[in-house]
C-alpha cells in the first residue's frame, strides 16, 4: 500500500515535471499523459487496497508551521474516492493524448499536461488529507489549478469571464470551509481530523448547527448545489474537454466526499432531523432545476454541466434520506441512503465524464459546441456515437445501466419513509421521490434531444457534413468509461459489497448481505418480497425479447431485405432545414414550465415598402431568464459596486493622504488598546 | 416452485401477452365502431394487419442510421420485458424478483426513449414533432404515475408487484383504505390514457399532422418494423390495463399453482381486461382530443389525485 502510494506520487510528479524539460510537443504529450495514466492505474489499485485493508493507512510528516501537519489517511471512504478519481483520471489522460493535438501550436501541450497531473494529484490528496490545514492548502491548489486549466484558451471570448466567475465562487466557498474548520478546531484544540472526530469533545448545539451550514455552503459551492450552481455552466464548458470531464465527473465529488466526512464522521451522533431535511430539500431543488435548465441549453457542454447540478441533487437526495434515517436511529436505512448516494457518485463520475469526452470528440470533429449545427454524426462517427448513446442511456437512468441501479436505490430509500415516526417526513420523502421521477423523465427528454439532434437525421451544417471519427486514443478513453458504465450497471453484486465497506464504519451497520439476495443476483434493500431488481436478469430479458422479435420478423418475412428510398417530405426534396431543431424540440416543455423559465420572445420584422403583408426579413429571438442570476446575484453585485463607488471618495491617489490614513488608524488602534 | 414449472409459467405468460394484445386493440376499435353506428372490422382484424405487415417488404429512409432499425426491436423488447415482470393470471410471477414496479416504469421509459430517437432519425418535420410531444407527455405522466404507485405500494407494504397483487387478492379485493385506493385508481387511469396514446391525449386512429403524437413518430416505418412497433404499442396498452385490473380488482387471480386456480385466473383475467378495453372504447367515443397544452392540466390533476391518495392513506390510518 505504501509502495502503491509512492508509485502514484512518483508518476504524477514525473508526469508533471518531465514535460517541462523538453520542447518537442509529441514527447511532452506522451510524458505528461503517460505519467497521468500510470498514476491512474496505481490509484485504482490503491483505492481497492484501501477498501479491503484491515487498518487505514496513515502517514504523517510534522512541520514547523503551527497547526499544520502533512498527514494522510486512507480509510475506506477516502479509498472509494481515490478509486473514482483514478478511474476517471486514467480514461481522461488516455483520451487527452489524442485530444490535445488540436491545441498544438496554440497552447503549450507540456504545460497543460503538467497541470493535468497536478490537478489529478491535488484531488487524490484532498480526499486523503487528515489535517484541516493541509486539507485547505490542497483544496486551494486543486481550485487554482482547475482555474488555470479553465482559462487554457483565454483568448477565446467569454473564457476569462468564466474563469473569474469560477475563481470568485470557489473562494466564497473556501471562506465558509475555513469557518467550519475553525469551529471544529476551537473545540478540538488542533486542526487534526483525528481530534475533530474525537467523541468526548462535543460542540454545543448552536455551534454544531453553524458548522453544519457553513460546511453545506462551503462544499455546496464546489459541488454546484442550487443556488450556488451558477458558475458551473460557465466554467466547465470553457475548459478543454478532458478537463471538463474531470471537473464535472470528479472534482465536484470531492465536495460530496467532504460533506460525508463532516456530517457522518465529525458531526456524527444525534443530528436534529431538519439537517437531513435541509440536505434532502436542496437535493430535490438542485435535481429538478438542474435538469430544467439543461433542457433549454443548446451548447452541448453547458447542457452537460447543468446535468451535474441535477446529479449532485440526486446524490444529496440519497445522503439526505440517510441523514434523516440516522436521526431516528434507523441505522440500516441510513446506511442504505448513504450507499445509494455513493453508488450514484461513482456512476455519475463515469457517465458524466464519458459524456464530456464524447462532447469533446464531437467538438474535435466539428469545431463547434452548438447542438443546432450537428446532425447525422452517427454515420460519420460510429464509435463516438455508440459511446455517447451508452452515456445518455445511463444518465437517463434507463435499465439495465448503472444510472438506473443507483436511482432505483435512491427511490427505495425515499419509499422507506413509511418507517419514520412523523407524518410530515412520511409525506415529504415520497414527494421528493415524485420530484425525482419528474427529474428522471426530464433527463430522458433532454438526452433524447442531445443525442437525437447531434447524431441522428441529416447534418445541419458544413461542419457536421465534413466530420470524421476521432483518433484511437480518444476512442479508448471513452471506451474505458463506457465499459465501466456497463459493468457498474450489470454487476451490483460487485459494487454493493465495496460500498458497504465505506458506509459500514460511518453508520455502524453492515448491510450488503441484506441488500443482496440470491447469491448477489438480486438487489433487495429490505426483503425480496418487499422490493427487488436484478439488472443481469433484466438485461437477459431485454436481449431475449429482442431476439424473439427478430425471430418472429424473420419467420414471417423470410428475411426480405429492406428497400431504401428518401424520407417523404410531402413532395418536396428533404433538406436538413425541415428537421426539428433543438429549440423546437423543447418548445412545449418551455411553454408548460413557463413559471420557471420566464421565456421572452423578441420578433423583428422588416416589410416591403409596397405592403406590410409582405415580409422582407424576419428575425425571432427566444430567451429564457436565468432566475438566480437575475434575482439573486445581480442585485448583490450591483449593491457591492454601489458601495465601492462611494468608497472611492477616500481613494484619490495622493500619497500624503494615504499616509495620514495610516497615521490616524495607528493612533486609533493605540487608543483602543490602551 | 420447481424450475421447470416456473419456465412453463413464464412462457405461458409471454404467449398470453403477445396473443392478447392485438385482441384488446380489436375490442376497443369494435366498441368505437358500434358507438358510431358502424359495424366495424372483426375483433381479430389486428392479427391480420400484423401478419400482413410482417410479410411486406419494409422501406427505409436513406438518411437514417442504425438507431432507426434497432428502435423497433428495443421498443418491442422493453415492452415485453415489462410485461413479464408483472403478475397476469398468477399472483406470484416467476420473474417477480427481476424487477419491481419502478423497474417496470423505467423499462417502459427505455422504449419511449428509443421511440423518440426513431422519430428524430428520419429527419422529417413530422417525426420531430411527434418526438417533441411524446417527450413532454412522458415527462408529465411519470411523476403522477410514481406517486399513485407509491400510494398503492403503501397499502400493500411493498413496491413489489407480486406482493401487492397477492396481498390484495388474499383480502378478496377488500382494500384497507378505499378512498386512497380510488384516488390512486383515478390517477393511474389518466396516466394510462396518456402513456398509451389514447383519446383525450392522443388519437391512435388518425394521421392528421396537427393532432398525432405516437403515429407521427412511426410515419417512416413500414413492413416488419411497423408491425413490431404496432404490436409493442398494443402490448404496452395491455400492460397498463393488466396493472389496473390486477392491482385494483384482483378478484379470482390464481394465488396458488393448481390447474383449477390457474384456469379460473386466466379466464377471469381475459374477461376483466376485455371489460376495461370496452370502458376505454366508450371513453374514446365520449370525449374529444384535448389541445396539447391542455394535457398538462389533465396530468396535473392526476398528480394531485395521487398526492391526495397518499395524504388520505396516512391520515386515515392515523
Amino acid at each position: 500500500m505504501t509502495t502503491l502510494l509512492t508509485v502514484l506520487l512518483a508518476c504524477y510528479l514525473l508526469g508533471g515535471l518531465l514535460p517541462l524539460c523538453t520542447s518537442r510537443w509529441h514527447l511532452q504529450n506522451i510524458l505528461a499523459h503517460g505519467g497521468a495514466a500510470a498514476a491512474g492505474l496505481a490509484g485504482i489499485a490503491l483505492g481497492f487496497g484501501g477498501l479491503f485493508a484491515a487498518q487505514p493507512l496513515t502517514l504523517s510528516v510534522p512541520s514547523n508551521i503551527p497547526f499544520l501537519t502533512f498527514a494522510l489517511r486512507l480509510d475506506p471512504l477516502a479509498a472509494f474516492f481515490v478509486l473514482t478519481i483514478s478511474l476517471v483520471g486514467l480514461a481522461a489522460s488516455i483520451y487527452a493524448h489524442g485530444y490535445v493535438g488540436e491545441y498544438a501550436g496554440r497552447v503549450s501541450i507540456g504545460v497543460v499536461g503538467s497541470l493535468l497531473n497536478g490537478f489529478l494529484l491535488s484531488m487524490t490528496l484532498v480526499v486523503m488529507a487528515d489535517n484541516g490545514f493541509f486539507f485547505l492548502i490542497l483544496w486551494e491548489v486543486m481550485s487554482l489549478l482547475s482555474y488555470v486549466l479553465v482559462v487554457t484558451e483565454h483568448e477565446r471570448p467569454g473564457v476569462r469571464e468564466a474563469g473569474l466567475f469560477y475563481l470568485i465562487m470557489t473562494h466564497v466557498g473556501t471562506a465558509f470551509i475555513i469557518l467550519t474548520f475553525v469551529i471544529f478546531s476551537q473545540e478540538a484544540g488542533s486542526f487534526s481530523f483525528d481530534d475533530f472526530r474525537h467523541p468526548d469533545q462535543r460542540l454545543p448545539d448552536g455551534l454544531r448547527s453553524i458548522a453544519f451550514f457553513t460546511a453545506l455552503i462551503g462544499f455546496g459551492a464546489k459541488a454546484g448545489i442550487v443556488p450556488l450552481h451558477v458558475w458551473l455552466p460557465y466554467a466547465h464548458p470553457a475548459a478543454p474537454s478532458h478537463i471538463s470531464a474531470l471537473m464535472s465527473g470528479v472534482m465536484i465529488k470531492t465536495a460530496v466526499y467532504a460533506l460525508i466526512r463532516v456530517y457522518f464522521d465529525f458531526l456524527e451522533g444525534q443530528f436534529p432531523w431538519w439537517w437531513g431535511f435541509t440536505v434532502l430539500s436542496i437535493g430535490a431543488l438542485s435535481a429538478l432545476l438542474g435538469v430544467m435548465y439543461a433542457l433549454m441549453e443548446h451548447d452541448l457542454k453547458s447542457l452537460l454541466a447543468f446535468h451535474s447540478v441535477e446529479n449532485i441533487g440526486i446524490i444529496l437526495l440519497g445522503i439526505g434520506a440517510g441523514m434523516i434515517f440516522h436521526t431516528y436511529g434507523l441505522h440500516e436505512l441510513a446506511a442504505l441512503g448513504l450507499l445509494a448516494g455513493l453508488y450514484h457518485t461513482i456512476n455519475h463520475a463515469t457517465f458524466k465524464a464519458l459524456l464530456f469526452l464524447g462532447a469533446g470528440a464531437v467538438q474535435f470533429a466539428t469545431h463547434t459546441r452548438d447542438i443546432e449545427e450537428y446532425g447525422g454524426l452517427l454515420r460519420r462517427m460510429p464509435w463516438t456515437g455508440l459511446f455517447f448513446l451508452i452515456g445518455a442511456v445511463s444518465i437517463a437512468a434507463l435499465p439495465p445501466t448503472n444510472g438506473f441501479v443507483s436511482e432505483w436505490l435512491v427511490f427505495q430509500s425515499l419509499f422507506l419513509s413509511v418507517q419514520l415516526p412523523t407524518l410530515f417526513l412520511k409525506l415529504m420523502l415520497p414527494i421528493a421521490a415524485a420530484i425525482l421521477a419528474l427529474t428522471g423523465a426530464l433527463a430522458l427528454a433532454c438526452f433524447a434531444k442531445a443525442f437525437g439532434m447531434s447524431f441522428l437525421a441529416q447534418p445541419r451544417s458544413a461542419h457536421a457534413r465534413q466530420s470524421v471519427e476521432v483518433p484511437l486514443s480518444m476512442r479508448i478513453g471513452m471506451g474505458i468509461l463506457a465499459g465501466s458504465c456497463v459493468l457498474l450497471g450489470l454487476a451490483p453484486m460487485l459494487v454493493v459489497p465495496l460500498l458497504d465497506r465505506v458506509t459500514g464504519p460511518l453508520t455502524g451497520v453492515v448491510i450488503s448481505e441484506k441488500v443482496l439476495a440470491l447469491d448477489g443476483w438480486v438487489v433487495a434493500p429490505v426483503t425480496v418480497e418487499f422490493s427487488s431488481i436484478s439488472t443481469p436478469v433484466l438485461a437477459a430479458l431485454l436481449v431475449g425479447a429482442g431476439l424473439l422479435g427478430l425471430l418472429i420478423a424473420r419467420w414471417f418475412g423470410k428475411g426480405v431485405p429492406a428497400r431504401y428510398t428518401r424520407t417523404w417530405g410531402c413532395g418536396l426534396p428533404l433538406t436538413p432545414r425541415m428537421e426539428y431543431t433543438a429549440t423546437g424540440f423543447v418548445q412545449p416543455i418551455k411553454q408548460v414550465f413557463e413559471t420557471v423559465y420566464q421565456p421572452t420572445v423578441k420578433l423583428e420584422r422588416e416589410f416591403l415598402e409596397q405592403s406590410k403583408y409582405f415580409i422582407r426579413h424576419q428575425r425571432v429571438e427566444f430567451h429564457t431568464e436565468p432566475v438566480f442570476e437575475t434575482y439573486l446575484y445581480r442585485p448583490v453585485v450591483r449593491k457591492l459596486l454601489a458601495i465601492a463607488e462611494r468608497l472611492r471618495v477616500i481613494q484619490v491617489g495622493s500619497l500624503h493622504l494615504y499616509l495620514t490614513y495610516i497615521f490616524v488608524t495607528l493612533v486609533l488602534l493605540l487608543l483602543w488598546a490602551g | 416452485m420447481h424450475v421447470m414449472v416456473q419456465l412453463v409459467l413464464i412462457v405461458v405468460q409471454l404467449v398470453m401477452l403477445l396473443a392478447l394484445a392485438p385482441f384488446i386493440v380489436g375490442v376497443i376499435r369494435k366498441v368505437k365502431a358500434r358507438l358510431q353506428c358502424r359495424r366495424g372490422a372483426g375483433l381479430f382484424q389486428p392479427y391480420a394487419d400484423l401478419a400482413k405487415l410482417f410479410r411486406k417488404q419494409p422501406v427505409r429512409s436513406s438518411t437514417t442510421s442504425w438507431i432507426f432499425t434497432a428502435a423497433p426491436y428495443v421498443v418491442f423488447a422493453s415492452t415485453v420485458a415489462a410485461g413479464l415482470l408483472m403478475p397476469v393470471f398468477l399472483s406470484h410471477t416467476p420473474l417477480n424478483f427481476a424487477g419491481n414496479i419502478i423497474a417496470l416504469v423505467y423499462l417502459l421509459a427505455l422504449g419511449t426513449f428509443f421511440l423518440i430517437l426513431a422519430g428524430l432519425d428520419a429527419g422529417s418535420a413530422f417525426g420531430g414533432m411527434g418526438s417533441s410531444r411524446e417527450a413532454i407527455i412522458a415527462t408529465l405522466a411519470e411523476p403522477a404515475m410514481m406517486l399513485s404507485i407509491l400510494a398503492i405500494a403503501l397499502t400493500a407494504g411493498s413496491t413489489n408487484l407480486s406482493t401487492i397483487v397477492h396481498q390484495s387478492a388474499l383480502l378478496e379485493g377488500v382494500v384497507l383504505a378505499p378512498p386512497a385506493h380510488l384516488m390512486a385508481l383515478a390517477a393511474m387511469f389518466i396516466v394510462t390514457l396518456a402513456e398509451t396514446g389514447r383519446v383525450p391525449v392522443d388519437n391512435p386512429a388518425t394521421h392528421l399532422e396537427l393532432t398525432m403524437i405516437h403515429e407521427a413518430m412511426l410515419l417512416e416505418y413500414s413492413g416488419r418494423y411497423l408491425a413490431l412497433m404496432e404490436w409493442a404499442a398494443g402490448i404496452k396498452l395491455l400492460v397498463f390495463l393488466t396493472l389496473i385490473v390486477n392491482v385494483f380488482a384482483p378478484w379470482g387471480i390464481a394465488t396458488s399453482v393448481t390447474p383449477a386456480a390457474l384456469a379460473t385466473g386466466a379466464v377471469l383475467y381475459v374477461v376483466k381486461v376485455a371489460g376495461l378495453a370496452v370502458v376505454i372504447g366508450v371513453i374514446e367515443s365520449m370525449f374529444a382530443k384535448l389541445r396539447l397544452f391542455r394535457v398538462p392540466e389533465l396530468l396535473g390533476a392526476a398528480f394531485i389525485l395521487a398526492l391526495l391518495a397518499l395524504v388520505f392513506f396516512y391520515t386515515l390510518r392515523g
